[in-house]
């Protein structure tokens, strides 16, 4: 079978949707010649009145989007540095994800938002290495963050049909993945279902995004010992809670891997939500970035604040012990 | 093209709803308070005289008057007012985000400055599905200090958009004079960018359609973007919160002068008295209308407080587990 690796699986979602749809359009900086390689191509294929190299003002491509997107165009803006959020949350969060409420449903604002390389990349330092799906997943934006290639290929299809915004964090942990796929297989991956990637009967581990990999690793190594399921949510809102009850039913233990702050993170949340709801029989436990992370320059200092695989099998240890 | 009755009926119509809902705010049916427009009708009566009924606008916190003047039932503009179910927005914006779609009203938008790329982003829009719309974006004083609105302007100019930029120029953001905000001035902001802007008399209903029946022709003939910086005076509060808490940022003297000119008593100078009267008489009646369809509108019902969040219908989990 041929091999897909994830920046092409979202570069051919792209450019099957834009053939699809001929309102699919592409906005955001270095487009054109494809800086990050989501959109290579793209430009000599569909014309720059498709695919539309923006000046360096984040807040008003992220609002034109807006505006675009309530009167028929179905845009997909590129957000080189997940950063730049931070800049434009006024757009996605007060007005795009605000408008279909406010103005009592009369519009769609069919957006997507796609941050390729989000999380760190190691060496970039403070304002490049962020992972801000919890803020977004908060406000109730939908929030998808996919492991693997065929996942981006089919939740970023899905973004992109959705009628309401939608962001899509491609971790830099993930987008190297490469994977053998039939490319005739490949399919839209509905918003909200999570998916075990392996199942296991002792202990649950929900991991977002690339960590996905780091809890497969980590079963693996287990496998003699403890039984590891692997639970990944691909969106964090809509949440696939019945999908992570039904783990709980068999395994009763929790361990959350979450690259996020842990005051307010998704792994919180998650927390949360099992103790209130769902069949635990021990305290479960979580492996996060710490509380105000701010990842510093240096490779070391970098590594020392993100969940580690180390971490995350004491974790799973613990609570597999524990009664 | 509106006559001087067509604009005088709009000025008019703007200044009495205004009157009406203020005493709304007064008696408790409308909750959270209002900014009245009272004052500044000439603008909106002008530049929507210039559109037609399938062109675009963006709106403001103070935006009663650009709502009614592109042609929103005043009925259900005043139940939106109130919070009523029949309202515009189905009771879900309110006075700062009346919206009418259906009329080519795309919102009106409580921060400021932040309409103005989404104005942009749905003139390149419809362009680019082969209409020929024009976008206007309205926007005060306040605004013009704001990133995001020079950025649109950017935007704008660079893709010749068919955008109209209307400043209303009040002299003041909230209690801020625009001398002790605003370095440069306001025309040179647009022309930085390369888009023609002309200052003019925002007071006079005539000469506001004159500048914006010429930008519309210039943005329809896809000949870009156009600024126009209004000047005007609020007669009024920022918002009706100032009746109570008094804040003193003008005096008594300088709000009497500001009001000398007043839109619709020069409107009214240019049509006969017997169309005045019956003109005023029917608006008399509108508003009586408007205020009985606001007394026999239902609330919304409680239960669909997140209604319309998604348009899928999507649900999130409630409060309490």
């Amino acid at each position: 079978m041929p091999i897909l690796s994830y920046l092409r699986a979202l570069n051919r979602a792209l450019s099957d949707e834009m053939e699809r749809d001929p309102a699919v359009c592409v906005f955001g900086e270095d487009i054109g010649i494809a800086v990050s390689n989501l959109t290579a191509g793209l430009l000599k294929r569909f014309g720059p009145e498709r695919i539309i190299d923006m000046p360096i003002s984040e807040q008003a491509f992220t609002s034109f989007a807006t505006g675009a997107a309530i009167s028929g165009s179905r845009p997909v803006v590129e957000f080189q540095i997940p950063a730049l959020l931070f800049l434009v949350f006024e757009q996605i969060a007060n007005q795009a994800h605000k408008f279909s409420l406010m103005t009592g449903g009369q519009v769609k604002v069919p957006v997507t938002y796609l941050l390729p390389s989000s999380g760190s990349r190691v060496g970039w330092a403070g304002q490049h290495s962020d992972h801000p799906y919890s803020l977004f997943a908060h406000v109730g934006v939908k929030t998808v963050v996919p492991a693997t290639p065929t996942d981006a290929y089919g939740l970023l299809v899905s973004a992109i049909r959705d009628d309401d915004p939608v962001i899509l964090f491609a971790p830099a942990g993930a987008v190297a993945r490469r994977e053998n796929v039939d490319f005739d297989a490949l399919a839209p991956v509905p918003l909200g279902v999570g998916r075990v990637h392996r199942p296991g009967t002792d202990v649950t581990v929900v991991a977002v995004g690339h960590l996905v990999h780091d809890a497969l690793a980590v079963a693996d190594e287990l496998a003699d010992t403890i039984s590891v399921e692997v639970f990944d949510p691909r969106t964090l809102y809509p949440f696939d809670w019945t999908g992570l009850a039904a783990s709980l039913e068999r395994t009763g233990r929790l361990v959350v891997v979450d690259d996020s702050n842990r005051t307010c993170g998704i792994g919180g949340e998650i927390l949360a939500t099992a103790a209130e709801e769902m069949h635990l029989i021990a305290a479960p436990k979580r492996v996060t970035r710490p509380d105000g992370t701010v990842l510093p320059f240096a490779r070391e200092l970098d590594l020392a604040l993100q969940p580690t695989r180390s971490q995350l099998r004491a974790a799973i240890e613990t609570v597999a012990k524990s009664r | 093209m509106a006559d001087s009755a067509d604009l005088y009926r709009t000025v008019r119509l703007i200044r009495r709803f205004e009157e009406q809902a203020i005493e709304m705010v007064r008696s408790g049916v409308i909750p959270g308070g209002i900014h009245p427009y009272i004052g500044e009708e000439a603008i909106a009566a002008g530049v929507c005289a210039a559109l037609r009924a399938d062109d675009l606008i963006t709106s403001t916190h103070r935006g009663h008057g650009h709502v009614l003047a592109k042609g929103a039932d005043p009925s259900r503009m005043l139940a939106e007012l109130a919070g009523r179910a029949t309202g515009l927005n189905s009771g879900r914006g309110g006075s700062m985000h009346a919206a009418d779609v259906s009329a080519g009203i795309c919102g009106a938008n409580a921060i400021v400055g932040a309409s103005a790329a989404i104005a942009a982003g749905a003139a390149w829009s419809h362009r680019r599905a082969g209409h020929d719309r024009v976008a206007v974006t309205f926007f005060g004083d306040g605004a013009v200090n704001q990133g995001v609105l020079l950025e649109a302007l950017n935007l704008a100019s660079l893709r010749r958009l068919p955008v109209i930029f209307v400043c209303e120029n009040n002299g003041f953001a909230t209690s801020m004079r625009v001398q002790d905000t605003t370095a440069g001035t306001i025309t040179g902001r647009a022309e930085a960018f390369g888009i023609p802007a002309e200052t003019i008399d925002g007071m006079d209903p005539e000469a506001v359609l004159k500048a914006a029946s010429g930008a519309v022709a210039r943005a329809r003939a896809g000949d870009g973007p156009t600024f126009l910086e209004c000047l005007t005076y609020r007669f009024d509060a920022h918002h009706t919160w100032e009746y109570s808490v008094r804040p003193r940022y003008r005096t008594d003297e300088e709000v009497a002068a500001g009001r000398v000119r007043d839109p619709v008593e020069i409107q009214a100078a240019r049509v006969p008295e017997a169309v005045r009267a019956r003109i005023d008489d029917e608006i008399e009646d509108l508003l009586q209308a408007a205020r009985r369809f606001v007394d026999a509108s239902p609330e919304p019902d409680p239960s669909g407080a997140l209604d319309y969040l998604y348009a899928d219908g999507l649900r999130g989990r409630g409060g309490t587990a």
